[in-house]
């Protein structure tokens, strides 16, 4: 469970998060939900470690994260997998490197052998496992960010981190990386992070979903709960697009429907 | 100007901090001699090789009094390259070439957040990524100027003797005359300077780099032009101290 207590943070003076409290379950997909611009992205990175906060505290399972040594920032380090906006590979390592390299760097102990083993059954679990051979310039997008999912979880993550893991990427593509998410939350119980905008990955996989507008958290809840939120950012957020707006309109016509549209989207139901 | 100073003495800090494992710096400074040594060699040949078949040519244009003996062509050559066009115009080569690709790779790297996927990873990215470039510069530059000062020589040698404006035994006399063998060390000071310089200076413009594609390029020429910069200005207060 991370925990995020009274974050502040500014740029130049302009306070871009106003102090933010809220909690990661573990085991759920908590998503990050907000328009452009809200501070998610600047969220994340103050909880990863990227960027220090002004005010406010983070805790990793009761450990504090913020202000603490560096021997216990880079225990809790080494425990953080996460998948960014552009997949952020290694452009001059092979997949398999790729997925290889935290294994490398941050378990010693393993042999190569055991490495390549774990490589596989990683690069098996995001369904990649005969593109170990290609480089990242070779590959999709969407192939892209199974590598960095694979090369996340490889060494075993407690806390995974996804910016955006949905961006440039077509439909259908997005729905399979929320379910890969998805599936790997709650096969290794950990705690999941996901920065979005996508109302299709709300509907997926928003076991936990926490709203920002303009830096400040306005609500949170549940997928189920979402959709009758009253919160008028809220609202014009998710409504913003017609498609949202139409299955509203159906809902009200037949009492209940958007509800049934939510719990047919849960990820988890159709694998 | 200050604050960048000071940003880069915490930088250069921060590189040796939390370093990684030894068998992992050993083999990124391989990895990374390859590039900047191995990868080289051919562009210093040419230039070192050109430069002393030209200084040749040049002195024997402008020696004409026929009291100065032709062995002082070769002399001048000789002291040329060791003193000055080795160890800095290979250095100025080296900042075009090495510079730009290490500055340009780390720009890139942090641009497409590579560099914050080490961090997340709990890697020290300035340790891995910076130090073994600064180590495989420091270890290879003086490698590249001393085969630059064989080459300029030779290069002196072929230009003096195929264009006749000398004579072999008057080239190999004049390069043999008044040897100071403390001329060797004072260049291979340069050079390690000049590598730190190089290496360091590039590898802080490339990590820095913020926003996009144009910023990158911003970040080479930048490296670049500001490596040039501090090698002339290493150039005059060594050869100020150490002469």
């Amino acid at each position: 469970m991370i925990e995020v207590s009274n974050i502040e943070k500014s740029f130049d003076g302009t306070a871009v998060l106003k102090g933010i409290s809220c909690v990661f379950e573990t085991g759920k997909c908590n998503l990050l939900l907000g328009g452009s611009g809200t501070g998610k992205s600047v969220l994340l990175q103050c909880i990863v470690g990227l960027m220090k906060p002004d005010i406010g505290s983070i805790t990793f399972d009761g450990t504090i994260y913020t202000n603490s040594k560096v021997d216990i920032r880079q225990e809790i380090r080494r425990k953080i997998g996460m998948l960014f906006q552009g997949s952020a590979l290694f452009d001059s390592m092979t997949v398999a490197e790729n997925v290889e390299f935290p294994l490398q760097m941050l378990t010693p102990e393993m042999t190569p052998e055991e490495r390549r083993e774990r490589v596989a059954f990683c690069l098996k679990r995001v369904g990649l496992e005969n593109a170990g051979n290609k480089m990242p310039a070779e590959i999709s997008g969407g192939m892209k960010k199974r590598v960095g999912i694979a090369r996340a979880i490889a060494p075993q993550c407690t806390y995974l981190f996804c910016d955006e893991p949905n961006s440039g990427l077509d439909p259908a593509t997005s729905i399979k990386i929320d379910q890969l998410i998805y599936e790997i939350t709650h096969e290794y119980d950990i705690t999941t992070v996901i920065v979005t905008h996508d109302m299709n990955s709300v509907i997926e996989i928003g076991e936990h979903i926490i709203f920002l507008h303009q830096g400040k958290k306005l609500w949170d809840g549940t997928k189920e709960e979402i959709l009758n939120a009253t919160v008028p950012e809220l609202r014009d957020f998710i409504f913003s697009s017609s498609l949202v707006r139409a299955a509203k309109r159906i809902d009200e016509e037949t009492e209940g429907g958007m509800a049934a549209f939510a719990e047919e989207g849960d990820a988890g139901a159709g694998i | 100007m200050l604050k960048t100073f000071g940003t880069f003495i915490l930088f250069l800090r921060g590189m040796v901090t939390r370093t990684e494992s030894f068998r992992v710096l050993w083999n990124r400074t391989m990895e990374e001699a390859m590039l900047i040594g191995v990868d080289s060699i051919v562009i210093v040949s040419i230039v070192s090789a050109f430069i002393g078949a030209v200084t040749c040519v040049q002195i024997a244009y402008n020696l004409t009094n026929p009291l100065i003996p032709q062995s002082t062509i070769g002399y001048m050559v000789r002291e040329m390259t060791i003193l000055e066009l080795a160890p800095t115009i290979t250095s100025i080569v080296l900042a075009g070439k090495v510079g730009s690709s290490i500055a340009g790779g780390l720009g890139t790297m942090r641009i497409t957040e590579q560099v914050s996927a080490l961090e997340v990873m709990g890697i020290n990215s300035t340790s891995y990524l910076v130090l073994p470039r600064i180590i495989a510069a420091l270890l290879m530059f003086p490698l590249l100027v001393i085969v630059a000062m064989m080459l300029s020589i030779l290069g002196g040698y072929l230009a003096g003797t195929l264009t006749g404006v000398m004579t072999s035994q008057a080239y190999i006399e004049g390069i043999r005359t008044d040897f100071i063998p403390y001329n060797i060390v004072f260049a291979l000071i340069k050079a390690v300077v000049f590598a730190f310089l190089v290496s360091g200076i590039s590898a802080f413009k490339g990590y820095y780099t913020t926003g996009g594609a144009l910023e990158v390029g911003a970040a080479s020429t930048g490296a670049v032009t500001n490596s040039i910069i501090a090698i002339l200005l290493a150039d005059f207060a060594l050869a100020a101290l150490l002469l």
